[in-house]
């Protein structure tokens, strides 16, 4: 073995010794989860769930708070997607097929917005919701959500609708379409792949935030589930915390995302730095 | 392409009136809200009162105000180095493993990065339990090392440290994905021909690799000092998993106690218009090469 193929293994055992490291919270989620309480109590831990249990899963669905979480989370995070995908849409469309006054002021300022952090303005956001009555309602924490996301959709869907050339329209148009129908037959089934991407990205957003949900929807009814899984960390600042339930409920509450975020994840990055690596 | 016609305005007013009103709205708010006296009193209906720039010098001349700037100022740069750090490393060695090591590394990375941040609190709060955490346990099976129910959260320094740990953990994929991105750039004929001179390691990677990927890099350590900067979902539910004192607030937490606890939305308006501000500020340069992209 040449001296430069052993340093590319030994580089590679590295890796992966990393990539065990990396994972391993997530592994240890899912590896809790399926241990009875009684044993996760044991002052050794247990690192295989070989003696696994689903107990850990009824406990944590049993007083139903978990399916009135999901239908709040259900509710909020369509409203957000819809309405994100439809309003973003229609702006890329403007910007990258228009030219016109003010355009670059729009840009700017959905770049702006996009940069704003939930933490600087949920307290402005809290007075705004509570003064028309919408706390702990589906349509307050939507809006702020919606206005949230919107930003990055734009960009996103931008750069997808750039990729499509105006030629193809414009020929569709030579042979008899109007301008909508051109839109309709030839650019709008190849946004689809952009459509699906900001649709999922909008997804995430929606369903994992955490900080507007905190001051949007103070009542426990109204809670998401992401609120929903907080209230057992909270809970045990006062009991004994069954850490087999809370990581069930965890799970709960990952796995679909994960699946999800492992379909959009390539063009989320790209879209991200794209500015920075083509230069 | 149309110059004259209305339907560009048609097709972004939607978009500019949920902006408008899920931020605009909000933001304006805050900026008036800044200049007045506004606490409980206002809440139960007496006219908030014009006060010019006072809430911004009480704010100046307030030392624990300070301590939280300052904590949240060291919290960000430290952990958005650190990360991209680790980032850089990793990018780096995804580059230089054999096909199946480098797939594993990123499903390992991705699987991290798409906890959503609640779930991986609960984890890490579990991972990091006093009495049967397993970092305790791991950490006491080093001769001479006695941590076993070791109180992490009850100590401001370790609270900062395992939230540090924490975010770090959470942002490293994005930036190593990022990094490889731009990695994958770098022509390999340029680093052969590089190596044939006698350049080492070290010589590649100063010289040819890393002026190539110095664009990914700035602007993945902007977005990490921005989203270090606001950290709050992290410090929050370690403040309920540990203690909720002073002692352990930074910028976004400090805000949430202003405005929930103290119901002074005056002060908490104040505090988040100077987030806003170091936040644009900081992303001007990130908005720019945008801007840039937007004109080719």
């Amino acid at each position: 073995m040449t001296r430069r193929s052993l340093g590319k293994v030994l580089l590679s055992i590295l890796a992966i010794v990393i990539a065990l490291l990396w994972v391993f919270p997530v592994y240890w989620m899912v590896n809790s989860a399926f241990i009875p309480t009684a044993v996760l109590q044991q002052f050794t831990p247990t690192f295989f769930p070989l003696h696994g249990t689903l107990s850990n899963f009824t406990g944590a669905l049993a007083d139903g708070t978990f399916f009135r979480a999901l239908g709040m989370s259900v509710a909020i995070t369509l409203t957000v997607v819809v309405f994100c995908i439809l309003f973003a849409f229609l702006a890329a469309i403007a910007i990258s097929r228009f030219r016109f006054r003010g355009r670059k002021s729009f840009v700017l300022a959905v770049l702006i917005v996009q940069m704003l952090p939930a933490e600087g303005l949920f307290i402005a956001q809290y007075k705004m919701v509570a003064s028309v009555h919408l706390l702990d309602s589906v349509i307050g924490v939507s809006v702020i959500y919606i206005a949230a996301v919107v930003p990055f959709t734009i960009w996103m869907l931008r750069g997808f609708v750039a990729g499509i050339p105006a030629d193809l329209e414009e020929a569709a148009m030579v042979d008899g379409l109007s301008r909508f129908g051109a839109f309709m037959r030839i650019t709008f089934p190849l946004l689809a792949p952009g459509l699906v991407a900001s649709g999922v990205y909008a997804f995430l957003q929606a369903w994992n935030e955490f900080t507007v949900a905190l001051v949007l929807l103070p009542s426990e009814a109204a809670q998401t589930l992401p609120l929903w899984l907080r209230g057992f960390v909270q809970a045990s600042a006062t009991r004994e915390t069954d850490w087999g339930q809370v990581m069930a409920a965890s799970s709960l509450v990952a796995i679909p995302v994960i699946v999800f975020f492992l379909i959009v994840q390539g063009r989320l990055t790209s879209g991200l730095v794209s500015g920075a690596v083509k230069g | 392409m149309f110059t004259r016609s209305r339907a560009p305005y048609a097709l972004i007013v939607p978009a500019i009136a949920i902006l408008i009103l899920g931020m605009g709205y909000p933001l304006i708010w805050q900026v008036v809200t800044s200049f007045q006296k506004y606490g409980l009193a206002q809440q139960f209906g007496q006219p908030a009162t014009l006060v010019w720039f006072d809430n911004y010098v009480r704010l100046a001349t307030d030392v624990q105000f300070w301590v939280v700037v300052a904590k949240s100022l060291v919290f960000c740069v430290v952990t958005a180095f650190v990360t991209l750090a680790i980032g850089t490393l990793l990018a780096l060695l995804m580059s230089a493993v054999t096909k199946t090591a480098r797939l594993v590394l990123q499903i390992s990375l991705l699987l991290a990065w798409s906890m959503p941040v609640v779930a991986a609190m609960t984890v890490w709060i579990w991972l990091f339990d006093r009495r049967r955490g397993v970092i305790n346990y791991l950490l006491d099976l080093i001769p001479g090392v006695e941590m076993n129910r070791f109180q992490w959260l009850t100590n401001p320094l370790t609270f900062l440290l395992v939230a540090s740990i924490i975010v770090i953990w959470m942002s490293v994929p994005f930036v190593a994905f990022s990094i490889y991105a731009g990695l994958t750039q770098v022509s390999d004929e340029v680093l052969e021909a590089a190596q044939l001179d006698g350049a080492s390691g070290w010589q590649r990677f100063w010289w040819i690799i890393q002026p190539m990927i110095r664009p990914v890099i700035a602007i993945v350590l902007l977005l990490q000092l921005i989203w270090d900067l606001r950290v709050f979902t992290q410090i929050k539910m370690l403040q309920e998993a540990g203690s909720g004192s002073g002692d352990y607030d930074l910028l976004g937490t400090y805000i949430y106690k202003l405005g929930t606890s103290a119901q002074d939305f005056g002060m908490s308006s104040a505090v988040s218009i100077l987030v806003l501000a170091i936040t644009v500020a900081l992303s001007s340069f990130y908005i720019r090469a945008l801007l840039k992209e937007d004109e080719a």
